[in-house]
């Protein structure tokens, strides 16, 4: 595949691990989140972490939009689509996504509810154009990445006069979750983890570009290094990241230059501007409540917005006690400190969030990375001893 | 005098008729139908008799029995449609125990509508796989359900087939040392039909890899036998479902190499953007051979040499392993696990 081989090429991963390992200063460790599900799951995929030293860690952060959704949010989602005029589409992801009580989409649908599947917000909006006697509402949730193709399906709903599409909205903003994981009090209560630098986002940076992380960076003076997702991508991220806390600089630097500019993609930025607007407040799985934290439809949109078209309410619920999808959220626990990891919770029986995705840290740990356990454990205890 | 009234029959409109409820209510339209289309197109001595069964004598020995659902959507895809996978798979499954295949049954689940049209074109090329595999189809049965209540038409199979002498196949039979063999290419099938499914259509020149593999194994087979541990057809699910079973029945674990697995770049691109593994796409025209090391040299050379297994390739080795785990050496250079596939919402494949 030209233009994607090209950055999965071993050789140069090697060399880029061998000058990795010569320029770790063996004294000190080096914690790096990487902020992206897309970035844990090609760490996973690829074993990245088999080429990198034992005192360069990598720290899964909470960059999956599946894994930060609330559950409140996912019972308000299945309440609405056990309406009967209601035809409620969503990405895959979400279908599997753990409720209260053991509920899913998934299970919802199964109990009869109109929930389909849907590729792009343009099929949700086509849906809502064969079908006009059904209240069409589009599951949106993601980054900033999908929020401009949530604009554009409103806008086109808007010029075609649709009355019956509507947008259940829980866009959410990186910045504002990673300036929340250095600085906020509740994450510092539930605990935290100390970051040397973040591999910055890729698909978001190409519509934010790098400048919304020039604060923080200064700061909370951790260098951030905007990476693309493809392994080597990753792996010379790391490298950058390595050479900017040996040299003391905390910038903001750019790996991911074919696709990201400083400034990003601004007509896409007015198109979400032009729709929504920041919520005061946004519980987020794992952070708790992160201020100006997520997006939500302008006033003037009313109409289109689901939350307010049908008087839903968010309950209040609780994850699982035992599960620990928040403070591996928050990078303080790995995977298999959770009691729950691998037993009952498994990605063909999630419990908690961060087993559902395959841009989760467990799905992802699980799925390509949990042979590493036993030699873990290997490792343990020969310290001991 | 004599007279003799002749029911007269109009002649099923194969061009432009549809099934319709009483193609299935067990009267002349029902024959007529099971004549016109299926008949005609498996035609052999056993459908001929027109009995409810067919009687037919088999040697001394051990026999294998199989059964197999086919509920593909779409019903036609590159490179072939629901009847030739019907036709190839249940032949496969039978062939996989290294036996020969004798004998099929299809039974046809019709949806009230169903162009009688698109009913020959699948048993027309059901009536050719199974001639020129040389596996005669000879009883079936054919139901018509409400519109709605099916989607278009499902096919239900039965196999049957002769085990050789001495040849004794187990699932649990992979020993550390083994050689894990693939035949060909991974993932051809799975993304020719997910490039025809609806809401997900994208060009492509990528066919199904949909074929009848006995003759691949009986070469196999016939080179050698003894040393073959276990063979499997991975269909769904991928190489990633096929191995994990084997590794868990076999309590061993395996050591793949991803440089080394068979991979079109055209299957890799779409599996790419479709955010598939490879390894979890279905196959439904190769196989995966464990074979004892002493063996393995003659096995693949064997494999080589027959057309459905040019493109055979070592992959990788059974290890000791008590979690069974399928580990891989990424072209990147690092480890992974090939896991089973995870509730993924895909479309139907076979």
């Amino acid at each position: 595949m030209k233009y994607i081989d090209e950055y999965r090429d071993g050789r140069l991963a090697k060399d880029i691990a061998r000058q990795i390992a010569a320029l770790a200063a063996p004294g000190r460790s080096y914690h790096f989140m990487e902020f992206c599900g897309g970035h844990t799951h090609a760490i996973s995929r690829y074993g990245l972490e088999d080429l990198l030293p034992a005192n360069v860690r990598m720290i899964h952060g909470p960059g999956c939009p599946v894994c930060v959704l609330p559950i409140g949010r996912i019972d308000a989602a299945i309440a609405l689509a056990m309406r009967p005029e209601i035809t409620l589409c969503t990405y895959g992801d979400l279908m599997r996504v753990p409720g209260s009580n053991g509920s899913s989409l998934l299970k919802a649908k199964a109990a009869g509810a109109d929930i389909r599947m849907v590729y792009s917000t343009l099929d949700a909006l086509r849906i809502a154009e064969a079908e006009l006697e059904r209240e069409v509402v589009f599951f949106a949730i993601g980054f900033e990445t999908t929020t401009p193709p949530t604009a554009l399906a409103l806008k086109a709903a808007i010029a075609k006069g649709l009355g019956n599409f509507s947008i259940f909205c829980n866009h959410v903003l990186t910045p504002a979750a990673i300036q929340n994981i250095l600085e906020s009090p509740d994450v510092r209560k539930l605990g935290t983890i100390k970051i040397d630098g973040f591999v910055g986002p890729a698909h978001v940076s190409t519509v934010i570009g790098t400048e919304p992380y020039e604060f923080f960076a200064g700061e909370f003076q951790k260098p951030v290094v905007v990476a693309g997702f493809e392994p080597l991508d990753v792996i010379q991220a790391i490298l950058m990241l390595v050479c900017q806390v040996n040299d003391g600089r905390h910038e903001v630097e750019n790996q991911y230059i074919r696709a990201v500019t400083a400034l990003g993609n601004e007509k896409a930025q007015a198109e979400v501007a032009n729709f929504f607007e920041l919520r005061e407040s946004f519980e987020w799985r794992g952070l708790g409540e992160v201020p100006y934290g997520a997006l939500r439809l302008r006033p003037q949109y009313v109409a289109y917005d689901a939350e307010k078209r049908f008087s839903m309410v968010t309950p209040a619920a609780k994850d699982n006690p035992a599960c620990e999808c928040g403070a591996i959220l928050r990078g303080v626990k790995r995977p298999a400190d959770c009691k729950l990891f691998g037993t009952v919770c498994t990605p063909d029986t999630p419990m908690g969030s961060c087993m559902v995705s395959s841009e989760g840290a467990c799905a992802a740990h699980w799925t390509y990375g949990r042979f590493r356990e036993k030699a873990r454990q290997v490792d343990v205890g020969r310290a001991v001893a | 005098m004599n007279m003799m009234i002749k029911a007269y029959r109009r002649k099923l409109d194969v061009a432009n008729g549809r099934v319709d409820l009483s193609h299935g209510a067990g009267g002349r339209a029902m024959g007529q139908l099971i004549e016109g289309i299926f008949h005609k197109a498996f035609d052999n001595d056993w459908l001929r008799a027109g009995n409810d069964q067919s009687a037919f004598s088999v040697p001394g020995g051990r026999m294998v029995m199989t059964t197999d659902g086919y509920v593909v959507s779409p019903l036609f895809f590159p490179g072939g449609n629901i009847g030739t996978l019907a036709v190839h798979g249940t032949i496969n499954d039978i062939a996989m125990a290294g036996a020969v295949p004798l004998y099929l049954s299809a039974s046809f689940i019709i949806e009230e509508g169903f162009p009688f049209a698109d009913l020959e074109r699948i048993a027309q090329s059901m009536g050719a796989g199974s001639r020129e595999a040389g596996v005669p189809i000879i009883t079936g049965d054919t139901k018509v359900v409400e519109r709605g209540k099916a989607d278009g038409v499902f096919i239900s199979t039965a196999g049957v087939g002769m085990v050789p002498d001495g040849l004794d196949l187990r699932s649990d039979a992979a020993r550390p040392g083994d050689a894990v063999i693939i035949s060909g290419s991974i993932g051809d099938h799975g993304v020719a039909v997910m490039s025809k499914h609806e809401n997900l259509e994208f060009d492509t020149d990528i066919a199904s890899d949909s074929a009848a593999l006995h003759g691949l194994v009986a070469d196999m087979v016939a080179a050698g036998g003894a040393h073959i541990r276990l063979r499997r057809d991975p269909t769904r699910g991928g190489i990633a479902a096929t191995l994990n079973e084997v590794a868990s029945q076999s309590r061993v674990g395996f050591r793949i190499d991803e440089d080394k697995i068979p991979l079109k770049p055209e299957v890799a691109a779409a599996c790419e953007f479709l955010g598939l593994d490879p390894f979890n796409v279905a196959n439904e025209g190769k196989l995966v051979a464990v074979v004892a090391p002493e063996g393995a040299n003659a096995v693949l050379a064997t494999m080589r040499a027959h057309p459905l297994g040019s493109e055979a390739v070592l992959v990788g080795h059974v290890v000791a392993d008590d979690n069974c785990f399928v580990q891989m050496t990424t072209s990147f250079g690092g480890g992974r696990i090939v896991d089973w596939l995870s509730g993924e919402q895909l479309p139907r494949i076979c």
